[in-house]
């Protein structure tokens, strides 16, 4: 829902704060995921928690590379480009958006969304890689902890 | 002193070294091309750059006749490849027809029209072909061209297509990872737009893409030169005109009426009121553009960390040879094109192709 969207981005700084908390308590749920079977989680963890939730307040996509942490709560999906290191050089002088006149650009808003954080939480300055298409539909946020304990174990 | 006084004191530019046409020069030390355009940047000069529109058409001749109209004026010509979603030559098949006259290409890349696979292959064609500049772009949106049907693919965007071919470039190998047996060795570029919002975002995205791999950079048109000198402090603050050379996209405005046009249609350009009322004013809005388009290098040439020009002189493509005379921007240098040292003692500051239109 647009109207969603842009209050996401507003409270950019609460929601970044609700992600933290929950990419936490998946990495201690992790280990429970895994002896249930991840593949079995998986699926009805997206079907009925992350992707309606996650549709409801950021219009997400479903990607499954999620990077709303690091584009201040603005899904970049919804930008009729996809591009995940915008904004590009066509937004109006209005903010709006090239393609589509009526919405405002997800990269302005991302970058609204950015300045209601702190310092350090900020990080849109940090280039995102080519998407894999493969993940398209599959839980970000299981990937999130995944990619979290790795890095915790390294 | 003044940038451009500096540049004054700089060793003349050199084509001692310069091969048969189609063939690569050699790559000099720290250089990552065979290129002219970044022999010309590295040393010090004001580079300039134009943009060539690709016909509708299959003949070559067309090709070479559009590219004539710059010979002695320009460092590298920018391929299009698509621009505003319209159907033309492709870039490629521009850059393979002029490299072969020996030409400096630059290849623009829009990632509207082709997935990964297509573009690290056309890297390599180009990079064969002799083309020793990427310029890698988003792209406009399918939806401002002659197929608004068409399937926007836009699989990687202008940072990661920068960064998958200086992977192919410096590691030589694909973003799959599987080897290159020789990279494609090509200075690489991207766009900047600072007339566009977010404004004070613009140069940290301009910072992203240097961490990306751009090395140049040109920028959307600019029509309002207080703006730019505010994007230009910004970037000279953050040390960023010390990591990669910024050319300033200017181009002559046909009049008023062009102008408030472009304003309202094309996405991106800034023209503020100020220019439409001068050319309102003015009793030939042509002249009158051209003017404002020559004062803008003028002022370029003196703004600390800008390193050239690109001109966009869409369908005043006859009228860069003077907009290049009259704004110094040369500044002693002659550009190389096909047959220079054959005519370098004529007298005539016009080539012959432009003294044809001129008639």
């Amino acid at each position: 829902m647009y109207t969603m969207r842009q209050w996401s981005a507003r409270h950019a700084r609460g929601l970044k704060h609700s992600y933290e908390w929950l990419e936490r308590s998946l990495v201690k749920l992790y280990p429970y995921f895994q002896r249930m079977g991840l593949s079995k989680v998986e699926q009805p963890l997206m079907k009925f928690v992350e992707q309606p939730t996650k549709r409801f307040l950021f219009d997400s996509q479903s990607c499954g590379q999620c990077t709303l942490g690091s584009t201040g709560m603005s899904c970049p999906m919804n930008c009729p480009k996809t591009i995940r290191n915008g904004p590009c050089g066509g937004v109006r002088a209005n903010g709006k958006c090239e393609v589509k006149p009526e919405m405002d650009c997800v990269w302005v808003v991302a970058w609204q969304g950015t300045q209601q954080l702190r310092t350090e939480q900020q990080a849109l300055h940090i280039l995102q890689p080519a998407l894999d298409w493969r993940l398209k539909g599959k839980s970000a946020w299981l990937r999130a902890a995944e990619q979290r304990i790795r890095e915790m174990k390294s | 002193m003044s940038p451009s006084l500096q540049r004054a004191q700089l060793p003349p530019f050199s084509y001692a070294d310069e091969p048969p046409a189609g063939e690569n020069l050699p790559i000099l030390p720290q250089h990552v091309s065979p290129g002219r355009l970044e022999r010309v940047l590295r040393a010090g000069h004001f580079a300039i750059t134009t943009e060539i529109a690709p016909p509708d058409s299959a003949d070559p001749e067309e090709v070479y006749q559009r590219a004539r109209l710059f010979d002695g004026y320009v460092d590298a010509m920018n391929a299009t490849d698509g621009s505003g979603a319209h159907c033309h030559m492709s870039s490629v098949g521009m850059c393979s027809l002029l490299t072969r006259k020996g030409y400096a290409m630059v290849m623009q890349i829009s990632c509207r029209d082709r997935n990964r696979i297509a573009i690290q292959g056309d890297v390599l064609g180009a990079a064969a072909m002799g083309v020793c500049n990427i310029l890698c772009l988003s792209g406009d949106g399918v939806q401002a061209g002659d197929h608004p049907d068409a399937k926007p693919v836009f699989d990687l965007d202008s940072m990661t297509a920068l960064q998958t071919i200086r992977t192919m470039r410096d590691e030589s190998r694909f973003l799959s990872g599987r080897k290159i047996t020789s990279p494609p060795r090509v200075m690489l570029g991207g766009a900047a737009n600072p007339f566009a919002p977010p404004y004070d975002y613009r140069p940290y995205r301009l910072a992203k893409k240097i961490a990306a791999g751009a090395q140049f950079i040109q920028t959307q048109y600019c029509f309002d030169m207080p703006m730019f000198e505010r994007y230009m402090q910004q970037v000279r603050d953050m040390g960023l005109d010390k990591k990669v050379f910024i050319l300033l996209g200017v181009g002559p405005l046909a009049s008023a009426k062009t102008a408030e046009w472009i304003r309202a249609n094309v996405a991106g350009v800034h023209i503020p009121d100020t220019i439409i009322q001068r050319l309102k004013g003015a009793q030939d809005q042509k002249r009158e553009g051209l003017n404002i388009c020559i004062e803008m290098i003028q002022q370029a040439r003196e703004l600390e960390g800008v390193h050239g020009v690109h001109i966009m002189a869409y369908r005043q493509e006859h009228n860069v040879a003077e907009i290049v005379e009259r704004s110094g921007a040369l500044e002693g240098r002659k550009p190389w094109y096909p047959g220079l040292v054959e005519t370098s003692a004529s007298s005539s500051s016009l080539s012959p192709a432009t003294q044809e239109l001129a008639v």
